[in-house]
């Protein structure tokens, strides 16, 4: 199993979730988080006073993936977020060792 | 501990004159028995008195919140709706008897009306002879209250609450009510010939320089210069903003005591200054800074109206304008340069906009004023009178002087009983936590 991690611009939320539940995804999480990177911040003024910020507004969704689809999520997520312009964001997988649904006590492939 | 109990006894005292006075003190002699009662002007004032209640609640404590970051939202809109009350209490007791009753050697009243003994439904043939006295007392009442809520701005987010409290209850004893007996309640400033129509020096002079030597005693608050501090939300302020102008009518149209002419000429330089502020202020920043701003526009509504306040009632449409013109650009670049020199901190503009146009607004009366719009009122330079003007500046510069000297030694009093500042791990919680052990936007 995997947890698929994406950072996504946040305008791209709802495309995203539903291209991933048109491929048979059922769950995931969605974070507002501010990211920083290529794509630089905006500059503001209060009275006189400028911030340059350098983080921008992100979503992150998290998705927990059987292990043969992830290839197949891997290339929703991209297809689906991808604007063609710098900030897009990143995929990231990694090793999932257990999960665990609340209600019934199910574990593993079955609980996701 | 100490601090506490200290300030508890003049709680006591407080409650304790209050009660005394309902006991009975000997009336004083019956006023007015031939001024009569205008309902009209009665009805005006009354309102007035309400409009000025919402410029500090919610006006002020908004304008105020929105702009400090959100761990200290309660925190600032809790100093403005408290220094009111209290100053409420203050007022009824002794400080509108202090303030306004037969002078005493030009600087003080006496406590002949305290616990408001002689002040009932019959007019005070000087202080609004066609209403109640009580109606006068009460709109002056709003005006006592403003004052020190208008400093919690130089010292937002760092100030100790009980330290607030009692530096609010003191500074509006010992500052605004002499100051208020100086120019409007018989004393030396308006024997002299100064005016103020509504409180460009009583109210706006006072707050903005003891602001200054606020933010110059508690300091600067951690972090200033390198962290990042913006408003935490400018629709608040904005919300402020608007009900600081919708108050503002009351404040300057309501000091003319009277529902008629002056009442209306007030209402027209008020709306006058504060449309012309907005946009300069806006023009200016476009032109400076590349982008107008809507906290821009809001300061430089508040910048006219702060200005024209003491002329209002004394000025035409056009004196109006060119007065919120230039407090638009003074004010500006003085909080411009306040940000560029970097030697104090006020936080919220207290002095940049409140204090410079505070003097500016009582120098520009001495420019501006004209008998030909109120009789009752002066000629300023432009209309064949010098004197005036220096006059103005003798008022501007007295109680300059008196607030910053007075200030000055409350704070120190303060600092010695209580401490002013609270500490570096209450300041960074935040005042709503570490003050009042509440959190203003719940995730729930």
């Amino acid at each position: 199993m995997k947890i698929v991690r994406a950072i996504i611009k946040p305008f791209k939320l709802e495309e995203v979730k539903d291209a991933l539940m048109e491929i048979g995804v059922q769950g995931m999480t969605a974070t507002e988080v501010k990211g920083l990177g290529r794509q630089k911040g905006n500059k503001e003024t209060y009275r006189g006073a400028e911030y340059t910020t350098d983080f921008v507004p992100k979503v992150k969704i998290e998705v927990l993936v059987a292990d043969k689809l992830v290839p197949q999520v891997i290339e929703t997520i991209a297809r689906s977020a991808k604007t063609g312009t710098i900030g897009d964001g990143k995929i990231i997988v990694s090793e999932l060792n257990n999960v665990v649904r609340i209600r019934t006590g199910e574990t593993g492939d079955s609980a996701i | 501990m100490g601090g506490y109990k200290r300030f508890g006894i003049l709680l006591c005292l407080g409650v304790g004159l209050l009660l005394g006075s309902l006991v009975g003190i000997p009336v004083a002699g019956a006023e007015g028995e031939a001024l009569k009662v205008d309902t009209g002007d009665t009805a005006w004032v009354l309102t007035s008195t309400a409009l000025v209640l919402a410029m500090t609640m919610p006006g002020l404590a908004l304008f105020y919140g929105g702009m400090v970051r959100r761990k200290n939202i309660l925190g600032t809109i809790m100093q403005s709706i408290v220094v009111l009350c209290l100053v409420s209490l203050i007022w009824i007791t002794v400080g509108y008897s202090l303030a306004f009753s037969p002078d005493q050697g030009g600087l003080i009243g006496s406590l002949e009306w305290i616990g408001l003994s002689g002040v009932g439904s019959a007019p005070h043939p000087t202080y609004g002879p066609t209403i109640p006295h009580q109606v006068f007392m009460l709109f002056q009442l709003m005006f006592a209250a403003i004052t020190p809520a208008l400093i919690t701005g130089a010292v937002a987010e760092r100030m100790k609450f009980s330290a607030l409290l009692l530096f609010a209850g003191l500074w509006s004893l010992f500052i605004y009510v002499p100051v208020a007996h100086w120019v409007w309640g018989g004393g030396w400033l308006g024997q002299m010939g100064a005016i103020d129509f509504a409180g460009g020096a009583v109210v706006n002079i006072t707050s903005g320089v003891s602001s200054l030597v606020c933010a110059i005693v508690i300091g600067k608050r951690t972090g200033w210069g390198s962290d990042h501090m913006p408003p935490h939300n400018l629709p608040f302020t904005l919300l402020g903003t608007g009900l600081l102008w919708f108050g503002w009518f009351g404040f300057n149209a309501g000091s003319a005591l009277g529902a008629n002419g002056v009442a209306g000429t007030a209402f027209l330089a008020t709306q006058a200054a504060a449309a012309t502020g907005a946009l300069v202020w806006m023009g200016v920043e476009w032109m400076h800074r590349g982008k107008p701003t809507v906290l821009g526009v809001a300061s430089g509504v508040v910048a006219g109206l702060a200005a024209v306040t003491p002329a209002s009632g004394y000025i035409g449409p056009f004196s109006a304008i060119l007065i919120g013109a230039v407090a638009g650009v003074l004010c500006y670049y003085a909080v411009y340069w306040k940000g560029r020199m970097s030697y104090y901190d006020d936080s919220l503009d207290s002095v940049g906009i409140h204090g410079v146009s505070g003097v500016f607004g009582i120098l520009a009366t001495g420019l501006f004023a004209s008998k030909a719009i109120n009789a009752a009122g002066a000629d300023g330079l432009f209309f064949g009178n010098a004197g005036l003007l220096g006059t103005q500046a003798i008022m501007a510069g007295a109680i300059t002087l008196f607030s910053v000297v007075g200030t000055w030694i409350i704070l120190k009093v303060v600092d010695a009983v209580i401490g002013l500042r609270v500490s570096a791990d209450d300041e960074q919680v935040g005042l709503d936590l570490s003050q009042h052990n509440e959190q203003a936007y719940s995730h729930e």
